[in-house]
């Protein structure tokens, strides 16, 4: 196996590591904590104009998986927000993969200049894990597409211009079969966005649809072929971009603070935090393999699904890891006197919960694992 | 040169040749009859007849010339066959070896993981049970001991030929000052890590395998789902665990100097990576041994059943260097630095 990076991506990487230093200063961080929208307009316009975007779309540009894959873990790493540009990219494959030529003119272009955000509207509030079920309904009213229902956890729909949204437009076919994909515009009438606040602090919705009218033009993938988009989303999704390092950031944080408070001469914490280091190398190998995969023309729809339990896992036992050892430190939040790790410490002891549950269950993707790469049978 | 996370060509040639061979020559029922002791000379001559003992040795003195790389192929394919064969032992220790009958492997050679004790002793050296030559730290030397082997071993939890050696005693030669020790053992850790590896990755078929044959309840235990989910674990920590395993070698082949860039999880080093992927595969181990003999039920417990061959083993062969934790706090120590006084 070779694990080096080309000159190329070497170069690719330093000039992230340049954007993101001069752009995500401690106020953007400040900003995403105080208002729970965790984006940086001015991160994303600074890719856009580097063109790193569009190079990094799957299929579009360069598309190389190992630079997709770069991008995010250098942005991940840095404790950037990610999630913004992430989710565009995805969104901007997916089109790249299955849109009309009159859509990729359409939208990509506002994505990977940086400028629009997209929002994601499979979950609702009674369907999750079992999103095939989604109650949405789309029905076709001459040349329009009327839409109505709702959706829970639309993430982003605060800020963003694109909505993805996964609709039922057939209820007499079995559930995968009558679902049908829709990329439109945020701000088309009928459309109601109410906040959803979390313990993460990030901002997520709840979205209602009364009477939205959009045309054939905002159908992505196919009428009633919505489930095959969603399985290509959720493939580059549970890839490469990020959600993989996230305690590489809370890690230097910590050991900075411990360092300052002589902890770093303990044992115990001495073993943890070499076991957090391990398990990060592991995680971000693993990750890097769903890249070569797709770089080799691969899909690393199961490898995705491996690394996120494990990653998320290692992620969520390193916070706890981490709050402990700072003891009542570990308690205090951003901006109070004494607060473990600035404040980190605390914070993602409290977000780290949610990277069990979305884009996919620990369980769900333990199910595939199972089924797919085990063989083992059905067991719903 | 850029990311490339397959086997070469040649590596691919090898996994099938030492799959096939191991497959053939030393299924259970070898490691079972060469318990106690752990050891089958007629399967070691058989590795001698393959010129495995000194694939890794260099060309020039008759050996294969195999890179670290290719040797963690052949380490994962023993592994999997828990073969009762010192050649993990042997191919770290041949680093430092010319020795013509070491190259053959008409002479087992070892590694004293751990350095003397008082007495001028190596105690419980993997394969010293067998070994003709031992390879390890004695005060601040390194030397090279050839003594006879004692061909008894301590009756031990994986019916492994440990034994105690000494360093005084028999034709010691100094090979180096004692940090020279450090590529030989970076070298034994990795292949370690691909043989736990290995016993991971056969401990999870042999569960699957298991919970698809067994029925209760009318069906299949392998389709409930508290049993599926134990199971799925396994896959990622044994990918995990080759590739770091993998990465720790190619580090270590490249001959460079890398860098142990934890805060941004940039790290090339191969004296780290190899200690990481130590730790790594012998949590991996543990867990797939643990998951798999707890999915047999009580035929688990049973001498009868296989699993029971790999779950003694995993821990064994995770242990005769020390707790992990020991190798957790040097770790911490490249990359946090040492600890203050
Ligand atoms: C902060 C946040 C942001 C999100 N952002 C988005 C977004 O932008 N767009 C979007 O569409 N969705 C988003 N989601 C929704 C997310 O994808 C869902 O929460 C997730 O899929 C789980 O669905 P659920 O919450 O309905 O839980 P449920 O499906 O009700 O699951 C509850 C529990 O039951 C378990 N369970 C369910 N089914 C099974 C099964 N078959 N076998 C074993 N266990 C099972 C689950 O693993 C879980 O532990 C977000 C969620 C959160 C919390």
């Amino acid at each position: 196996m070779d694990f080096s990076l080309s000159t190329e991506t070497l170069e690719f990487r330093r000039t992230i590591r340049d954007i993101v230093q001069r752009t995500v200063t401690p106020e953007v961080i400040d900003r995403m904590h105080t208002t729970g929208t965790f984006a940086s307009p001015e991160l994303n316009a600074e890719l856009g104009r580097h063109g790193f975007l569009e190079r990094a779309v799957p299929g579009l540009g360069k598309g190389d998986p190992i630079e997709l894959w770069v991008l995010f873990n250098e942005l991940e790493k840095a404790g950037a927000p990610y999630d913004g540009p992430a989710v565009a990219l995805m969104i901007a494959g997916v089109v790249n993969a299955l849109g009309t030529d009159e859509q990729k003119a359409r939208i990509l272009p506002s994505i990977i200049s940086g400028e629009a955000m997209v929002a994601m509207g499979y979950s609702e509030a009674d369907y999750g894990s079992d999103v095939a079920s989604i109650k949405t309904r789309a029905v076709k009213d001459g040349d329009e597409w009327v839409i109505n229902g709702s959706k829970m956890w639309t993430t982003m729909a605060q800020a963003a211009r694109w909505l993805i949204l996964l609709t039922r437009t057939d209820p007499d076919l079995p559930k995968h079969k009558g679902l049908t994909m829709f990329l439109l515009p945020m701000d088309t009438p009928g459309i109601t966005v109410e906040p959803v606040h979390t313990l993460g602090t990030e901002v997520t919705n709840a979205t209602y649809f009364d009477d939205v009218r959009v045309g054939d033009e905002a159908v992505l993938g196919g009428v009633n072929n919505g489930w095959r988009t969603m399985t290509t989303v959720l493939a580059f999704e549970r890839g490469v971009m990020g959600g993989s390092n996230a305690a590489v950031p809370l890690l230097r944080h910590f050991h900075d603070w411990a360092a300052a408070e002589g902890l770093l001469a303990n044992d115990v914490v001495r073993e943890r935090l070499a076991r957090s280091v391990i398990d990060m190398q592991v995680a971000a190998l693993l990750t890097q393999r769903s890249a070569w995969i797709a770089a080799s023309g691969g899909m690393p729809g199961l490898e995705g699904s491996m690394t996120k339990v494990f990653a998320a896992e290692a992620y969520q036992r390193i916070s706890r890891w981490c709050q402990q050892m700072a003891g009542p430190a570990g308690l205090l939040q951003f901006h109070e006197a004494g607060a473990a790790g600035e404040g980190f410490v605390e914070y993602d002891a409290r977000h780290s919960p949610v990277v069990t549950i979305y884009g996919g269950t620990t369980e769900i993707n333990r199910n595939n694992i199972a089924e797919r790469h085990l063989g083992l049978p059905k067991s719903r | 040169m850029t990311v490339d996370l397959g086997l070469s060509t040649d590596q691919e040639a090898i996994a099938d040749l030492f799959g096939g061979f191991f497959a053939k020559e030393s299924p259970t029922t070898v490691a079972r009859a060469a318990e106690p002791f752990g050891f089958d000379a007629g399967l070691w001559a058989k590795l001698v007849e393959l010129g495995a003992p000194g694939m890794g040795s260099p060309v020039g003195i008759g050996g294969g010339g195999a890179s670290l790389s290719d040797l963690v192929v052949v380490a994962e394919a023993l592994g999997r066959a828990i073969a009762p064969v010192p050649l993990i032992e042997h191919l770290a220790a041949a680093l430092l070896l010319t020795d013509a009958d070491v190259v053959a492997g008409e002479a087992i050679a070892t590694v004293a993981v751990r350095p003397t004790d008082a007495d001028g002793l190596w105690r419980l050296v993997p394969a010293g049970a067998v070994a003709d030559v031992v390879v390890g730290v004695d005060g601040d030397e390194l030397v090279a001991v050839r003594s006879e082997p004692p061909m008894v071993a301590p009756r031990n939890h994986a019916a492994a030929p440990l034994a105690d050696r000494s360093a005084r005693t028999g034709q010691r030669t100094v090979l180096g000052p004692a940090v020279e020790f450090v590529p030989v053992l970076d070298r034994w850790k990795v292949l370690t890590s691909a043989a736990l590896v290995g016993i991971a990755d056969a401990a999870m078929a042999l569960g699957v395998q298991y919970v698809m044959d067994r029925q209760q309840f009318g069906v299949p235990i392998g389709s409930f789902q508290a049993v599926q989910h134990g199971l799925a674990d396994l896959p990622v920590m044994i990918d995990g665990g080759r590739l770091l395993t993998h990465k720790a070698a190619w580090a270590i082949d490249s001959g460079e100097v890398g860098i142990n860039d934890w805060a941004l999880n940039d790290i090339t080093d191969g004296s780290t990576l190899a200690s990481m992927a130590y730790v790594f595969t012998t949590d991996g181990a543990a867990l797939a041994t643990d998951r798999s003999l707890h999915y047999h039920g009580g035929y688990g417990f049973s001498e009868e059943y296989d699993i029971q061959l790999y779950y003694r083993r995993a821990r064994g062969w995770s242990l005769v260097l020390d707790d992990p934790s020991v190798e957790c706090l040097a770790l911490a120590d490249r990359l946090f630095g040492a600890r203050e006084a």
